[in-house]
């Protein structure tokens, strides 16, 4: 692959901060990211991602902190000087021009030869799978084709760092699963270094070597996939990473790890990083599909069914207790609304946060 | 009109397949704004047509042949594209930074006002004003000579200059928001992209919003250039009517109010009107040399 992306070993993001006005969008943001990474940036709207982006490219000055691009700084250059590629949301691609003009326009800004601007064109319309369409205008393209041509244009200038904004966002869901092993694809076929925002788990889960999880302008947390997944940190981190169920209770005991927390008079145990002092708030996070239909006894709540939605394989359902605590649980036979059941929370994958603060 | 419709539509068949083309109840309200444009724009269009063909002395083209053969007349012409293409380009390219910066303010509502206030103030008294302020005893003049810059006033009305001045003055707010109107119709994340495709300022106007301004630029510059050159109170009040800025409206004016002969008046309005079409349709056939689909990044 002739397209060689430039060389370095980190980006460093050294107490970034953006205020807009009073409101802090961003409150000291450090990371490290080293080459060859792809990195999620996950939270929900209004969490800095976008922010966090836009100060790395260049589209939105810092006001605090710096980004180091090994020793040199580059918060301090213009987004032309700086050299990333960007994918935008809306994919911004140049509607008057066509699909070879528009790879092409940062070559061109580059004052690229010629015959070379050509050869690296045809070989990045052959990456992202688009020969033959390269005199087509924008407008002529389908959602996923445009999608390939910002890709392209992005990392025909051979950044160091391709930056996405929410690509896969205006896609449909089949084509967003497409474009999601597309995009993987060709990070690993370029040696690329992506940074990459979204606000669905599924996609960070899948697609980044290590996430970032995002809120109000603060870093909560950074692992990889696994350790987010398996191990959140916090009580929104665990919300984000498909922990639907929130209960709130008491912590009754906890010993190496394990808490035992009183929810309704009912005792779920889980596991917990935390030391929490017993009798204090706690709460119990559990996944949708590790609450399951069981006996009454250890684990098990006594609820209500409200919902029953049909999933093909499973069923989603809804329920709340007698004390008004609204649950997600899995099932897999039908059952009907009204139904009083109980659901026991598998040990292993329950968590015990204490209080957020 | 509910009920002529139903009349003169035999049964619904017919209703039915005119509303399939677009025509029901609904396009009757087309017909005010139709009469109004006949009996305003239309009908007087013809009657002068036909009267300009109908001279007071010779052949039907007499009024035609009398305004090429005669320099007097035939110079107003020129006289006029030399005052109207200049302003109107001077506007447009006052316009385009005005607008680009302003399409980032906050304030904008405030400055658009502002600007605008010339249109409402109306082209006599902007020519009573610069009468006042750029006259031999007016206050830029004076000032200019208490400072010692100049030992003699500066002649800057009852000339080319005068009237050129006071178009720029009232017709710039109008060629203004148009600009800013095409301007912040382009998607701002066009720009962004071309910064970090490494385009430099200059470089993301001159390959990303030029191109995509040029069919708004013209359409603006169509509709600034038939306003200057209409030019008429201005020409009178602020220059030399008599010499460089006797205009195309003030030959029509003399032939219809000082000689009386209206078909030779209509002959020059008819003549007007062909030159303005003609800059017009030139301009805006050149829209077709760019791209003139939707100005923001295309959707999915």
């Amino acid at each position: 692959m002739a397209i060689a992306l430039s060389q370095f070993n980190e980006v460093r993001l050294d107490r970034v901060s953006r205020d807009f006005g009073a409101l802090n969008a961003l409150r000291e943001i450090n990371l490290t990211i080293q080459r060859g990474e792809f990195i999620a940036l996950l939270g929900p709207s209004g969490c800095g991602k976008s922010t966090t982006l836009n100060c790395i490219a260049g589209l939105l000055p810092v006001t605090g902190g710096a980004i180091w691009l090994d020793k040199s700084r580059v918060d301090t250059l213009k987004p032309e000087e700086r050299g990333f590629g960007m994918v935008f949301q809306n994919y911004a691609l140049f509607p008057h021009l066509n699909v070879r003009q528009n790879i092409g326009f940062g070559l061109k800004m580059r004052g690229t030869p010629k015959a070379e601007m050509e050869r690296k064109i045809d070989e990045a319309l052959n990456l992202v799978r688009l020969q033959g369409q390269g005199h087509k205008l924008p407008g002529q393209l389908s959602g996923g084709q445009q999608q390939r041509v910002a890709i392209a244009r992005a990392i025909v200038i051979e950044p160091p760092l391709v930056l996405m904004d929410e690509p896969l966002s205006n896609l449909d869901a089949k084509l967003r699963l497409e474009m999601r092993a597309e995009i993987r694809r060709i990070h690993n076929e370029l040696g690329a270094t992506t940074i990459y925002v979204t606000h669905d788990q599924d996609e960070a889960l899948s697609l980044a070597d290590r996430i970032v999880v995002l809120r109000d302008g603060l870093v909560r947390q950074v692992g990889t996939p696994k350790e987010l997944y398996e191990a959140p940190e916090h009580l929104d981190v665990a919300d984000f990473m498909g922990f639907r169920n929130k209960l709130k209770g008491k912590l009754v005991a906890s010993s190496n790890g394990r808490a035992i927390v009183d929810v309704e008079g009912a005792r779920i145990s889980g596991r917990t990083r935390e030391t929490i002092p017993d009798g204090s708030t706690a709460y119990v996070a559990i996944r949708p599909d590790d609450l399951v239909i069981g006996e009454p006894g250890g684990n098990a709540l006594a609820v209500s069914v409200d919902t029953a939605e049909y999933r093909g394989r499973e069923f989603v359902g809804t329920a709340h207790t007698k004390g008004g605590l609204e649950l997600v649980f899995r099932s897999f036979q039908a059952v009907e609304p009204g139904t009083a059941v109980h659901l026991v929370a598998g040990e292993d994958n329950t968590l015990v946060f204490s209080e957020p603060v | 009109m509910h009920a002529t419709v139903a009349r003169t539509a035999s049964g619904p068949n017919l209703r039915q397949k005119l509303a399939a083309r677009g025509f029901d109840a609904v396009t009757l309200l087309v017909l005010p704004a139709a009469i109004f444009s006949l009996c305003l724009f239309v009908y007087p269009f013809a009657f002068g047509l036909i009267l300009s063909f109908e001279p007071k002395n010779g052949g039907w083209l007499a009024n035609y042949q009398r305004f090429f053969a005669d320099a007097y007349l035939y110079d107003t012409i020129y006289k006029t594209l030399a005052l109207a293409i200049p302003v109107t380009l001077l506007n447009l390219v006052l316009a385009v930074p005005v607008a680009f910066r302003v399409r980032l303010m906050r304030h904008q509502r405030l400055l658009t006002t502002i600007l605008v206030l010339p249109i409402t103030l109306g082209t006599v008294l902007v020519a009573e004003g610069l009468l006042n302020y750029l006259g031999p005893q007016g206050w830029f003049n004076r000032t200019l000579m208490t400072l010692g810059i100049i030992s003699q006033p500066l002649r800057l009305v009852h000339n080319y200059w005068g009237v050129f001045a006071s178009l720029v003055i009232t017709g710039f707010p109008f060629t203004f928001l148009l600009t800013l109107s095409y301007v912040t119709g382009i998607d701002p994340a066009l720009e962004q992209a071309g910064a970090t495709l490494g385009a430099s300022a200059w470089q993301r106007f001159r390959h990303i919003y030029l191109p995509l301004l040029m069919p708004g630029f013209a359409i603006t510059f169509c509709l600034s250039f038939v306003q200057a050159f209409s030019v008429f109170p201005s020409a009178v009040l602020l220059g030399e009517p008599a010499g460089p800025t006797r205009v195309i409206s003030i030959a029509a004016y003399q032939a219809a109010f000082e000689e009386y002969d209206y078909s030779m008046a209509s002959a020059v309005a008819m003549i007007m009107g062909f030159v303005q079409l003609a800059i017009v349709i030139a301009v805006l056939a050149s829209r077709g040399l760019f791209y003139r689909g939707p100005a923001t990044g295309a959707k999915g």
